[in-house]
């Protein structure tokens, strides 16, 4: 029977329960602790069984596989990519708050035990960027590449639901962590030999190599995707330089994605044989050195930084242009200084440990490296800045994240510049000062980029405003939070705090983590705010529906299509003749929404269960890795393979759509816009805009 | 010949009043000097001097985002009566500016990061002010205390760096166990120490006084304990340390060794090895161990993870390894 249990259960046991140690050494700390975790266990429970008991009570289990989890189209599997975001997103913040009380009380001791913090640090950092920053930017650039190119879908539409199902897979896992712990404590960048089984062997390196595994796996397909989507799938007309900005970066960003993922499943790979097959590629002895783990990490980390910013600097030159009622500025040099940027990520990841030995001038060439990036980022914020120049600002919501972005990111450019000085570095590598400074960078730049996409295409993809308001208090609460959160963090990297340290002795840190404390709980605030703007809007939706779909007077394609926009996108692939193709539409005398003289049969790709079957396998593959339970393993395995031949053999993987239905829908739509009255921008955050602008000639961006 | 360091040590005649007044903003409530905006030793303080010079420069290209942006959004907004072209977009003029700017602070940087970093390399040995020879100690960070072991004085302490004023040294660097990073940020660059491996750093101590020092690098849930007290005497004063520890310090024995190789705190290891004389310490940087007997070659041995030489311990009678009681201090 034992027998038996251990071979189910693998290394299962009741010491996993986030509660264990409560029970076995019932200290105040190991009980206050076990609240804290069982209580976020508690609530994924919950919040899991009110999904699965509104989806029993609606009925709703056919609609759901049908409409969502099987669906090939972009635009869904975009939006479930940003729902999985914004709940990591939620989890990571309410990690980061428990951090920052820590370490408010955190002189000589705080309220968490070492073991805690040091899984909280490493969810912490593992989820906002492998599952919150990457499935947003995947989720946004997912949604609006194809519309803006003028594309129908994605070159390979079930790979792209396959790419969600790994990733919610590894979301999946890191989530289980909480029911089923420990976590790693190795950090979001996980270096051995802390992470081999010599110095860790339970199960929590396990959770993370597996859970940024899936990540990484999914990453690749999609840039894979993307990229091969750009290339091949632009609308007659789009030459590469009429692209939209953010369709130059999201070019670049999968470009990233495609060269600077694989280093890191390498790496995680190559660990885990170490830990499951006694190999030595990265222990201390019988021949391994884990530097060449950190090369490799940082062989994916630094582009990974890039993968992650330049998505959100695309949106920013989008909001910056619409809301200014501008052409953007030096488009060529935005493209050059994007490209620049993309190279050049691959040339500086050795910034990321100046301090391990190697002689001083490796470390100086690769900190000049890193300063030349600071070229053309420069120019980019200098030509978003000369965008606004001589423009008409709309102070809409992705506009005040813009301005909140541009005057913050360019603090973190100066610390970023700091950091790249080799002698400088020696004084604030792995201190508070380092983490402020990425931060500055991700929070600002990354954060504010996707949270201004958001609120600049939400009524793209469900047909009305998000409400502006909340958005707003959401915005300045992010901005003002951050600021106090992560500014007194300089102070204390420069008074030479570690990183990752649960407590300290040093009564002079005291009055900067109380700050900062604060800084966390506005950050929280800011949190409610998003909820309550998405609880307002959804609530006030009639009255700020678009059925026009362009509410912003925008300037790309995916403007010139309704609100929601149709299934295949496009009715007729539309012919670009120049930059900002459709604000060129507008302005010329041809009609922003012109009748076409014919419609044809469009071919959509079938639903599949691949991205569905590939989440669960690749669950349980990776929980059955985790605990030794073999046979799941094999089980799992076998599924996935099965049914990745399986799909082989299917020969229906196209739909028709015909052409009379796509005549209906357009016409409708055509027949819903003439009965809209224009407006101008003064009344744009009003209940009057329904997505028509009046037309720039008569002054509607004066 | 002209030494590397003295244009960045000459940070006085500058005067950086911004940095300094930072400084005592911003550790002011501190016993110690615990950063480096309060430098007790040349490599310190010409850090200070360089993140200085870095900021000026690069707030050449900063300040005029932070001034203008909010400018331009006033000037420019939604209903202002001025100017307003909505099709420009793009100016010969602007773009060689914005280009232009930035590629020469870059220029300029790249020129002060490059000689800062070959002048502060903490692998250069310093010369020192006087003709001395550098003081060897070869550090081990262990979880989670450090052992400094004086191969020359032929003694050893744990989580107490005790060197002479104005002497440069010249510090090895190992772990016996995972990475860590070695760190006193009032005298200088931190280096990570790596098992079988063997790092370098050069420092030097231009004033008297105690000033913490700390793992950078999170080894496990002991990692915040793991601070020692760098404590700069004068000539005479590290004389007599060293006499002291020779005399009355413990043996460093494989008992003491198996706990220094477990995971421990340095408060947790003087416990564990019965030791007196740490009870009225406040913190855990103040617990420390000193030893006048040792294996000769123990940090090579511990970075080839063989085992110790225990025979060659000179041992000063009957002296059992953990039983004597720590000396005076300094």
């Amino acid at each position: 029977m034992t027998h038996w249990a251990d071979w189910m259960l693998g290394r299962l046991d009741w010491s996993a329960l986030p509660f264990w140690d409560a029970i076995v050494d019932p200290t105040t700390k190991n009980i206050v602790n076990a609240i804290i975790a069982s209580g976020a266990g508690a609530m994924v429970i919950l919040g899991g069984l009110i999904v699965v008991g509104v989806l029993t009570w609606t009925r709703r289990w056919r609609w759901l596989w049908r409409e969502w989890l099987t669906s090939p189209d972009h635009k869904k599997i975009g939006i479930m990519f940003i729902a999985i975001a914004l709940v990591m997103l939620a989890r990571a913040v309410i990690e980061a708050v428990f951090m920052r009380l820590q370490q408010a009380f955190g002189l000589d001791g705080g309220f968490l035990t070492a073991d805690h913090f040091g899984q909280l640090f490493t969810t912490h950092g593992t989820i906002m960027v492998f599952f919150m920053a990457m499935p947003f930017l995947t989720g946004i650039i997912n949604y609006v590449m194809p519309l803006q190119i003028g594309a129908r879908d994605l070159s390979f539409p079930v790979m792209n639901s396959i790419s969600l199902g790994l990733t919610a897979a590894g979301a999946a896992i890191v989530m289980v962590s909480l029911m089923l712990a420990p976590f790693s404590t190795g950090g979001w960048s996980g270096y051995p030999s802390f992470t081999e089984s010599a110095a860790n062997p339970g199960a929590g390196v396990d959770y993370w190599i597996w859970a940024v595994t899936l990540s990484t796996l999914s990453s690749t397909l999609t840039g894979i995707n993307f990229a091969v989507t750009i290339y091949k799938q632009r609308a007659p007309g789009m030459s590469w330089l009429r692209l939209p900005l953010f369709t130059w970066t999201a070019l670049c960003t999968s470009i990233l994605m495609i060269f600077g993922m694989p280093p890191l499943t390498v790496a995680t790979a190559l660990l885990a044989l170490d830990r499951y097959l006694d190999f030595h590629f990265f222990t201390a002895d019988l021949g391994g050195n884990m530097m060449n783990y950190i090369n490799l990490f940082w062989a994916f980390g630094h582009p990974e930084v890039y993968i992650l910013i330049l998505p959100a600097f695309g949106i920013f030159s989008e909001i910056f242009s619409t809301f200014s009622g501008k052409k953007l500025y030096g488009y060529g040099a935005l493209v050059i200084a994007t490209l620049a940027i993309a190279v050049l990520s691959f040339t500086v990841w050795l910034h990321h440990f100046f301090t391990m030995g190697q002689s001083a001038h490796i470390n100086a060439i690769f900190g000049i490296a890193t300063m030349l990036i600071g070229i053309p980022t420069g120019v980019k914020i200098y030509d978003w800045m000369l965008t606004m120049f001589r423009g008409r600002i709309r102070f809409s919501v992705p506009m005040i994240y813009a301005i909140g972005f541009i005057m913050l990111f360019v603090i973190g450019g100066l610390t970023g510049i700091i950091l790249a000085v080799p002698s400088v570095d020696y004084q604030i590598h792995n201190s508070l000062f380092l983490v402020a400074h990425f931060h500055n960078m991700l929070i600002p730049g990354l954060l504010f980029g996707m949270l201004g996409g958001t609120n600049l295409w939400f009524s793209k993809a469900f047909g009305f405003r998000l409400e502006e308001r909340w958005g707003r208090r959401a915005a300045c609460c992010w901005i003002v939070g951050f600021m106090l959160a992560f500014f007194p963090l300089y102070a204390l990297g420069v008074l030479g705090m570690p990183r990752r340290s649960v407590a300290f002795f040093e009564p002079a840190y005291l009055p900067w983590t109380v700050a900062a404390m604060v800084g966390a709980v506005i950050i929280l605030v800011a949190m409610l705010c998003l909820l309550i703007q998405l609880w307002v809007s959804v609530r006030d939706r009639h009255a700020n529906r678009v059925p026009g779909g362009d509410p912003w007077d925008g300037r790309s394609l995916e403007w010139s299509v309704s609100s929601p926009p149709p299934e295949y996108n496009f009715p007729v692939i539309p012919e670009v003749h120049s930059r900002d193709a459709y604000m060129r539409q507008k302005e010329t005398g041809g009609g922003a929404h012109p009748r076409p003289d014919d419609y044809e049969d469009i071919e959509m790709p079938a639903n599949s269960a691949m991205g569905p079957i590939f989440a669960i396998t690749g669950f349980l593959l990776a929980f059955g890795l985790t605990w030794y339970q073999w046979w799941l393993v094999v089980a799992a395995g076998v599924a996935a393979l099965i049914a990745l031949i399986a799909r082989g053999y299917v020969r229906d993987t196209t739909r028709l759509i015909p052409a009379a239905e796509v005549r209906r829908q357009h016409e409708a739509w055509l027949a819903t816009l003439a009965s809209l009255t224009p407006v101008t921008r003064a009344d744009e955050q009003s209940a009057a805009n329904r997505g028509l602008p009046a037309s720039p000639i008569e002054g509607a961006v004066q | 010949m002209f030494h590397p360091l003295f244009h960045l040590r000459t940070h006085s005649r500058y005067r950086h009043w911004s940095i300094g007044l930072l400084a005592i903003w911003l550790s002011g409530c501190s016993e110690h000097p615990i950063s480096f905006l309060d430098p007790q030793g040349p490599i310190a303080a010409a850090q200070r001097h360089q993140l200085g010079v870095i900021i000026g420069l690069t707030s050449i290209v900063v300040l005029p985002v932070l001034i203008l942006t909010p400018w331009l959004i006033v000037r420019y907004r939604y209903g202002s009566r001025s100017t307003y072209r909505p099709h420009w977009g793009f100016s010969k003029l602007a773009d060689i500016v914005i280009w232009g700017i930035p590629c020469l602070v870059v220029v300029a940087l790249a020129v002060v990061a490059w000689r800062g970093t070959l002048a502060l390399d903490p692998y250069r040995p310093l010369s020192g002010s006087e003709d001395v020879k550098p003081l060897r100690v070869q550090v081990v960070g262990f979880d989670w205390k450090w052992l400094f072991i004086y191969p020359d004085q032929g003694i050893a302490t744990v989580n107490e760096l005790v060197v002479p004023v104005h002497r440069p040294l010249a510090l090895k660097l190992t772990s016996a166990s995972v990475m860590q990073g070695f760190f006193i940020p009032a005298l200088g660059s931190q280096i990570d120490v790596m098992n079988r491996m063997v790092t370098q750093l050069h420092l030097e101590a231009d004033n008297q006084g105690e000033f913490p020092g700390k793992n950078m690098q999170y080894n496990g849930k002991g990692f915040h304990h793991q601070h020692f007290v760098a404590r700069v005497v004068d000539d005479s004063a590290f004389q007599n340390f060293v006499t002291r520890t020779r005399e009355s310090g413990m043996t460093l024995g494989p008992r003491v060794f198996d706990r220094l190789m477990a995971q421990n705190t340095g408060r947790a290891l003087v416990q564990s090895l019965e030791a007196p004389g740490a009870d009225n310490a406040t913190h855990e940087g103040d617990r420390r161990l000193r030893f006048g007997h040792l294996p000769a070659n123990l940090f090579d041995d511990i970075v080839e993870h063989a085992t110790p030489d225990w025979s060659s311990i000179k041992s000063g009678g009957t002296r059992n390894d953990a039983s004597s009681s720590p000396e005076a201090r300094p």
